[in-house]
């Protein structure tokens, strides 16, 4: 019994906060407090026509979406390498590859930012981001497709070129297609990560803000956290779409490799 | 017979270690071949170097007279059956088998189909075409691997270790397949196994490898029959061991042997090479023989203790201490109607043969 009592507080501890978004969206009022006065779409519309936000929008999914890429591709080359060889030293490589992993991201943030501006004199733009974000999104690709190129035989390619194939084209035909939802998936949880967040691209964002910045830019104005709680509803949303269909592929993957599921990181 | 492969001086380091020590090695073509040792012996780099998956340190390997150096796999004329058999999953059985087939522009659709339908035949696989590939049991995944590399047409086919993931009544079931589809499609075939039996019973010729070089190459039975080291000896099948002294040399080699005493053999018994002093003498456990009530025998004899009895149904293996030997003989004795199985610590009389002695350096 006591043990209900707890699942159920955990869950709410965990879930009503998010829950608290979609209900203050659709609430006729400015002031985020019970009781509720009144339905309304109101703030959705605003979204839709507020030139700022579109541009932020805009940044983050451009960020993301090449975040999501990069951090996939050097995913592929890592976790490849890991499965198929052995080199010396090669746990303690990986481990640092994983590093980033567990580092305080406002480390990350202040550190990147010295570089960028004392050392490499460069400014702060859309890329400086991009590099950020790839640096702490390339350790969750990792650990994605580590799962898919460990199910994976490594005679598998080999097979592939004693029937003819080039080292390329035994790669395209056999790994790829066995990996693919390995990939997908890393793709999927780069750009979620990307697209929110916070601290790294508050530091190294240029003129032109990320949503997640300037989303903390509106909170100045209390008459427009209303707004703020539609975007948040439309992002959580989106998240949910997202990582499911990461993991509905992460799952196919394991069944198409013939595999049991070893779980992963959803 | 003419030599498809010949291996000349090749050896293999991978850093410090050295993986192939000078192996030379000819097989010929149609030829059932096997490469035999325990694990890390270097049987399966071998292999890979004659599949063109490892590259060779120092020496030649030639394939239908040309030679393979910088050949990449997907150039030699080999195919090889992978130990985990590696069956692409995401395919079906027909497009596994067909995989080989894609580079070949010669061939339309339907010959293609034609072909891959043959070759699942050959293996006891028509109408699998269109099974998933993943769904596979064990046995059939290897069917599928042998279709796939033979649709080819390959001068050699390479099998690493291709029964050792079966179970015994399958893998004996195999053998005899495996040796029926290699006479029938007339392709060289090289076994890498760590199964002695495996290899005798297949094999037209076995080099049996220690440590990266070839201890003995021989036909089966010149191996089983006459390893030419204790090595081989041990290796293959069981085998009893005894102390002795060769006291000359000539047309029957005069050796004494501890516990057995003074015996002539002859000199195809015994290594080329051999010499006055401390040698070997090994025995297969049936070639020796307990003597029992009521039998007789025209041989040799000798009285011992029964040390140990392991009864195995058609079988039953003695361990005999006999006088001057610390080691026991084991004996393996037929269950023939109306013979006992002996207990531990009964007097026997064990029989034997000079002429089944075979003397090791």
């Amino acid at each position: 019994m006591s043990l209900r009592i707890y699942a159920i507080a955990y869950l709410v501890f965990l879930y009503a906060p998010i829950v608290l978004l979609p209900i203050f969206a659709f609430n006729d009022g400015t002031i985020i407090s019970f009781p509720l006065s009144g339905f309304t779409t109101e703030w959705f519309s605003q979204l839709w026509v507020t030139k700022a936000l579109h541009n932020a929008v805009q940044n983050s999914l451009f960020i993301a979406a090449i975040t999501a890429v990069m951090s996939t591709v050097l995913g592929i080359c890592a976790a490849r390498a890991g499965a198929m060889y052995n080199f010396p030293l090669k746990r303690g490589i990986l481990g640092l590859v994983m590093l980033p992993l567990v580092l305080p991201e406002i480390i990350v943030a202040v550190s990147l930012l010295v570089v960028v501006v004392q050392f490499l004199d460069l400014g702060l733009s859309n890329w400086t981001v991009i590099a950020a974000h790839v640096l702490i999104c390339t350790p969750f690709s990792i650990a994605i497709l580590n799962g898919a190129f460990q199910n994976l035989d490594p005679s598998m390619e080999e097979a592939a070129m004693d029937l003819g194939e080039s080292r390329w084209s035994a790669f395209r035909l056999v790994t790829l297609p066995l990996v693919m939802p390995g990939i997908i998936s890393s793709m999927l949880i780069a750009f979620t990560i990307s697209l929110d967040e916070f601290i790294i691209a508050f530091f190294l964002t240029g003129a032109n803000p990320t949503m997640p910045v300037y989303i903390w830019g509106l909170l100045r104005f209390p008459g427009s956290l209303p707004i703020v709680m539609a975007l948040g509803t439309l992002l959580v949303g989106l998240s949910i779409i997202l990582l499911t269909i990461a993991e509905i592929l992460r799952r196919r993957g394991m069944a198409r490799a013939g595999v049991k599921d070893k779980g992963g990181f959803l | 017979m003419t030599a498809l492969i010949s291996l000349t001086g090749v050896n293999k380091y991978y850093g410090d270690y050295h993986a192939l020590r000078d192996i030379n090695l000819t097989i010929n073509e149609g030829e059932f071949f096997s490469l035999l040792g325990p694990s890390g012996c270097g049987k399966t780099t071998l292999l890979r170097t004659i599949a063109g998956f490892e590259g060779v340190s120092e020496g030649v390997v030639m394939l239908g007279g040309k030679n393979m150096a910088g050949v990449p796999a997907n150039m030699r004329p080999t195919n090889m059956v992978f130990q985990s058999y590696a069956i692409f999953p995401h395919l079906t059985v027909g497009e596994n088998v067909a995989f080989g087939l894609r580079k070949r522009k010669d061939m339309d659709k339907t010959a293609k189909l034609a072909a891959v339908d043959e070759a699942l035949t050959m293996v006891g696989l028509k109408g699998f075409g269109d099974r998933q590939a993943h769904a596979l049991s064990g046995g059939q995944r290897q069917r599928v691997a042998l279709a796939r590399a033979l649709i080819l047409k390959p001068k050699v086919l390479l099998l690493d270790e291709p029964l050792s993931a079966l179970d015994k009544k399958m893998r004996e079931q195999m053998q005899v397949e495996l040796m029926r589809l290699q006479r029938h499609v007339g392709i060289t075939f090289i076994l890498v196994t760590h199964d002695q039996e495996e290899a005798l019973v297949m094999s037209d010729r076995i080099a049996v490898m220690f440590e990266g070089e070839i201890g003995q190459l021989a036909d089966p039975e010149t191996l089983y029959r006459r390893p030419n080291g204790r090595r081989v000896a041990e290796f293959i099948g069981k085998m009893n061991f005894l102390d002795a002294e060769v006291v000359s040399v000539g047309d029957k080699i005069e050796v004494t042997v501890a516990g057995l005493g003074l015996c002539h053999v002859d000199a195809e018994q015994a290594p080329a090479g051999i010499a006055v002093g401390a040698a070997a003498v090994g025995i297969r456990p049936e070639t020796l023989a307990i003597l029992f009530e009521g039998e007789t025998t025209d041989r040799e004899t000798i009285a011992g203790v029964v040390d140990e009895v392991v009864y195995y149904g058609d079988m039953t293996y003695y361990d005999v201490r006999i006088d001057g030997v610390t080691e026991t003989l084991n004996i393996a004795m037929k269950n023939l109607i109306g013979r006992p199985v002996l207990d531990v610590g009964e007097k026997t009389t064990v029989v034997w043969d000079a002429r089944s002695l075979v003397l090791l350096p």
